[in-house]
């Protein structure tokens, strides 16, 4: 059991955390031909933009209200109807999501009220385009939390109760935490029973990194509509990650059967959603799941040597903290600490003793002494400061190539997941040298005959205490 | 809006050495220098953003973002402006405000993040930014930063963009104001000497000051301080006692060129370091301008004996390349800022441009498009990536060099690019930088990878399809 803190500081330093409508368009670029939508000032899309541009390198299809001092007071109806208006004409997407900004829920604009009125009066314009919108303000929680209210709120527009479900349907409601070859190695795993997957978001549809045979202004691929509507009939649904439990909750309320994993990096996190695809399916696991299965348990022994008693700070959203914690503390590993960016049942379940909701300067403190640093890009800085690796994981990953297709899900994710860490261990081991066994004074003292001073006695003025000196680190 | 920033952006507005501003009418003038942002149809960052682009390169200083996770936490160390010594400009700092400073105010958040910042890194002083949502509930920035100063006996700047007031070129100008009312001026040079310059508008993207200061230093010309690239508080606190300032970038800091011209007699001028012939006019007018300010004469022949060896190194090496590079076409899509002075480049290169973005160009930029392309030159005012994607595809041109927002445009449709934005690695400034450019753009188009990815697959392939 973790004990969870909210950091103190006033001012957060290196930030961890992205916000909200990042998070919630993030998971519309899952969606096929959709335009997501910021509706705050142009800066808020433009950041967002540009992160996940910098993360994907795809071109990243993200719209703005462009909204303006004057705009904000008088609120944001004329903006949004205008907004609208231009993508439909522009890019005639079949969806237009819209995420609120800190700005737009400061001021207190009511969009659905302004999204009734428009359709209204642009019924016929906007035939064949479906517009969706989800409250995310940048003050509270954080980009997983955009990534589950932006799901939630699909769930709730679209899903409807289904009469007869689809035999041999699975749906898939993947957290933010995963990457498209997360979600392919997902996809794949459900298939190999025969199963078909609809994964909605899916960003291995959309942010892959495949070459379109034409340019188009709106996202690349992902779940459809239809994908989603399909969502209701479907014969079971699978959620990853604690932070789909609000759709899972959604789903459930329509009659949808519903399992959440809390992760799939892992053995026995693999072998349970291997064991629900044996029962839902009536099949056995094809041999090459066993074979997957059996190169991961070698990775883990082989791993174990290198992973085993090392120190590793975490930095990550809840999900993925929860997911790497867990993997490495079964490799025998300590997680010394753990930062994350906003609150979540799951955190209570790390396994360490504090984690803290806090920054990188937070995680850099308390990394001092580790042999790993797990952070997304910005963790560069503070691994550098501290002399020691870092592993990325996360968003944003600016300075990388190929984050898209990082894979740590399922028994093959797990086995190279496993084969990366050891082999930073390996490539950062440290040689050994005369000094590194020095004795205590204490010893050398009585070696030489002298008397040990100030323990075992009851003097106050005895300088050894039992006590764990931590040390403070100069910023 | 707050007043006070309701009047400076007036101010900026009626920026007298801005000939494009003076030629409108009063009413037109009032609008401001920049277009109405259309919804669902816009890019570009806000002003916070250009206010935090303008002043972040200031490498000592700590720079706090009063507002909510997104504005620091979705962008924090994206930018390559360079530092030669401290770090802690690439440190995020944000007061990450939650509902219920939203509620009952910011302003208690900020002042003991202030102190927080102070007390922890102890840096020359701390820039503040004001974003939308503090802007909106009124948070008062500058009473803030008033008492945190007394207070904590250190600069500590306001500087009031918040994002919902314009785009990015207006926060540059914004965020330079805040220097002119709270840091030039404010501290005495220990020495002064009759070759101080300023530089104004260069942010040492990935290090190009550095392509430029060699040839300074052997001139005996010393950068008093460059707004802002590599800068330092002090260096820019003693700015006002330069002898004569470069303005560079357009018109992003014109502002404070002008106005340290009125205040403190610093004449300036306008250049360029991108291209062989912009980089010697730019070293000529500054040794011509020492000169007019008692440097001796002696500096105007010793710079063109500099500019004589330069440019022939420079042109030799080109030279090599011409033959592969002449005719090749070239599609150069930048914010529009700068673009006249890398047409210039370019063509020095034997390269053809055959369109060029204007979007954030002034008139005057057009006009001097004009004159280095002709008459017909293809200026593209909002060129839509479908129809940039449809240019390259139809090898209209061979490569495009533009900014990382449209690199996929280009990339999807199978075409060599090149990235001559902020976010870029490669520096491409002065004689050493365009020699550089040239070699990119020779390494780009020659990859053997364009005809690789662009070679059918085998299910494309006709002969086989009839197998199968």
């Amino acid at each position: 059991m973790a004990i969870v803190h909210d950091s103190k500081k006033a001012c957060a330093v290196n930030p961890l955390k992205m916000s909200q409508p990042l998070g919630a368009c993030y998971a519309f670029l899952g969606l096929a031909s959709t335009m997501p939508m910021m509706h705050g000032s142009q800066g808020c899309t433009s950041f967002g933009l540009v992160l996940l541009v910098r993360h994907f390198k795809e071109a990243i299809p993200m719209q703005t209200t462009a909204m303006n001092e004057v705009s904000t007071i008088l609120g944001g109806m004329d903006n949004i109807e205008q907004a609208v208006l231009n993508i439909k004409k522009r890019a005639n997407p079949a969806l237009i999501a819209i995420a609120s900004t800190g700005l737009t829920e400061t001021k207190g604009d009511d969009v659905d009220g302004y999204l009734r009125l428009i359709r209204a009066k642009h019924a016929e314009t906007l035939d064949g385009t479906e517009i969706v919108y989800v409250s995310t303000p940048d003050y509270v929680g954080a980009f997983q939390d955009g990534w589950a209210a932006a799901i939630k709120a699909l769930v709730a527009a679209f899903v409807t109760p289904a009469e007869t479900r689809v035999a041999g349907r699975i749906g898939v409601l993947p957290g933010a935490h995963l990457t498209p070859a997360d979600l392919e190695e997902v996809r794949e795993l459900i298939e190999a029973f025969g199963l078909d997957a609809v994964l909605v978001p899916d960003v291995s549809g959309s942010l892959d990194g495949h070459i379109p045979e034409d340019f188009t202004p709106t996202t690349l691929g992902g779940a459809t509509l239809d994908d989603i509507r399909g969502l209701g009939a479907c014969e079971h649904v699978i959620a990853i990650g604690e932070q789909m439990r609000g759709a899972v909750e959604r789903l459930e309320a329509v009659g949808v059967p519903c399992t959440l994993f809390d992760r799939l990096t892992g053995l026995t996190a693999t072998d349970a959603l291997v064991a629900l695809l044996m029962r839902l399916s009536g099949k056995p696991a094809p041999a090459r799941l066993k074979r997957q299965r059996g190169q991961l348990q070698d990775a883990m022994l082989d791993g174990h040597f290198h992973v085993g008693g090392k120190r590793v700070a975490i930095g990550a959203e809840p999900d993925l903290l929860f997911a790497l914690s867990s993997l490495i503390a079964e490799m025998g590993g300590e997680v010394a600490a753990a930062v994350t960016t906003t609150h979540s049942p799951l955190l209570v379940r790390v396994p360490t003793d504090e984690v803290l909701v806090g920054d990188l300067e937070d995680l850099e403190m308390r990394a001092v002494g580790c042999d790993l640093l797990i952070t997304h890009a910005h963790g560069r800085q503070a691994a550098t400061r501290l002399g020691i690796p870092l592993f990325r994981a996360g968003i944003p990953q600016f300075d990388r190539i190929g984050t898209a297709h990082q894979l740590s899900v399922g028994y093959r994710g797990t086995r190279d997941l496993i084969f990366q860490l050891a082999n930073i261990f390996l490539a950062h081991m440290h040689a050994h040298g005369p000094e590194d066994w020095p004795l205590p004074a204490e010893a050398v003292a009585a070696a030489q005959g002298q008397p040990a001073a100030g323990c075992g006695c009851a003097s106050s003025s005895c300088s050894v205490s039992d006590e764990v000196v931590i040390p403070i680190i100069p910023a | 809006m707050d007043a006070r920033v309701s009047a400076k952006i007036q101010s900026v507005f009626e920026e007298p050495a801005c000939e494009h501003n003076q030629n409108k009418d009063e009413k037109a003038r009032k609008k401001g220098c920049t277009k109405q942002l259309s919804p669902g149809a816009a890019a570009g960052g806000c002003a916070f953003d250009g206010a935090k682009i303008a002043l972040q390169p200031i490498a000592d200083v700590a720079h706090l973002v009063h507002g909510p996770i997104a504005c620091e936490g979705n962008s924090w160390d994206n930018r390559n402006s360079s530092t030669s010594g401290p770090q802690l400009y690439r440190t995020g700092f944000t007061t990450d405000i939650g509902e219920l400073d939203v509620i009952y105010g910011g302003e208690k958040r900020l002042f003991k993040s202030i102190r927080e910042i102070i007390e922890k890194y102890d840096p020359p002083a701390v820039f503040v930014y004001q974003t939308c949502v503090t802007a909106l509930i009124g948070d008062d920035i500058e009473a803030v930063c008033k008492r945190a100063a007394e207070k904590f006996g250190k600069p500590v700047v306001p500087v009031n963009a918040p994002g919902f007031v314009g785009p990015k070129n207006l926060g540059n100008k914004l965020g330079a104001e805040a220097l002119l009312d709270h840091v030039i001026g404010t501290e005495e040079p220990e020495v002064t000497t009759p070759y101080d310059i300023n530089i104004i508008g260069e942010y040492n993207l990935a290090g190009e000051l550095w392509q430029i200061r060699p040839l300074l230093d052997a001139l005996g010309i010393r950068i008093l301080s460059c707004i802002s690239g590599d800068g330092r508080y002090h260096e820019v606190a003693q700015s006002h006692r330069a002898k004569a300032a470069m303005m560079v970038c357009s018109k992003s800091m014109i502002n404070v060129a002008r106005k340290m011209e009125d205040r403190y007699g610093i004449p300036f001028f306008e250049g360029s370091f991108y291209g062989i012939e912009d980089m010697s006019d730019t070293l000529r007018q500054l040794a011509r301008l020492l000169v007019q300010r008692g440097a001796p004469a002696d500096l105007l022949d010793r710079t063109e004996a500099l500019i004589a060896v330069e440019e022939k190194r420079a042109w030799d090496r080109i030279a090599a390349y011409r033959p592969r590079l002449e005719g090749k076409k070239v599609l150069l899509i930048t914010g529009g800022v700068k673009s006249w002075s890398v047409v210039a480049a370019l063509q020095e290169a034997g390269l053809e441009v055959v369109g060029t973005s204007v979007k954030k160009s002034t008139k005057e930029d057009k006009e001097k498009i004009k004159e280095i392309m002709g008459e017909d030159a293809h200026m593209i005012d909002d060129m839509t990536p479908r129809e940039m994607f449809k240019m390259l595809r139809d090898a209209r041109a061979d490569i495009m060099l533009s900014g990382g927002r449209s690199q996929f445009v280009a990339l999807k449709a199978k075409m060599p690019w090149l990235d001559i934005n902020q976010e870029r690695h490669y520096a491409y400034a002065g004689y050493e930088g365009m020699v550089d450019l040239v070699r990119e753009i020779s390494k780009t188009l020659f990859n053997p990878v364009w005809e690789q990815v662009r070679a059918p697959a085998p299910w494309e392939t006709p002969a086989l399809e009839e197998a199968c």
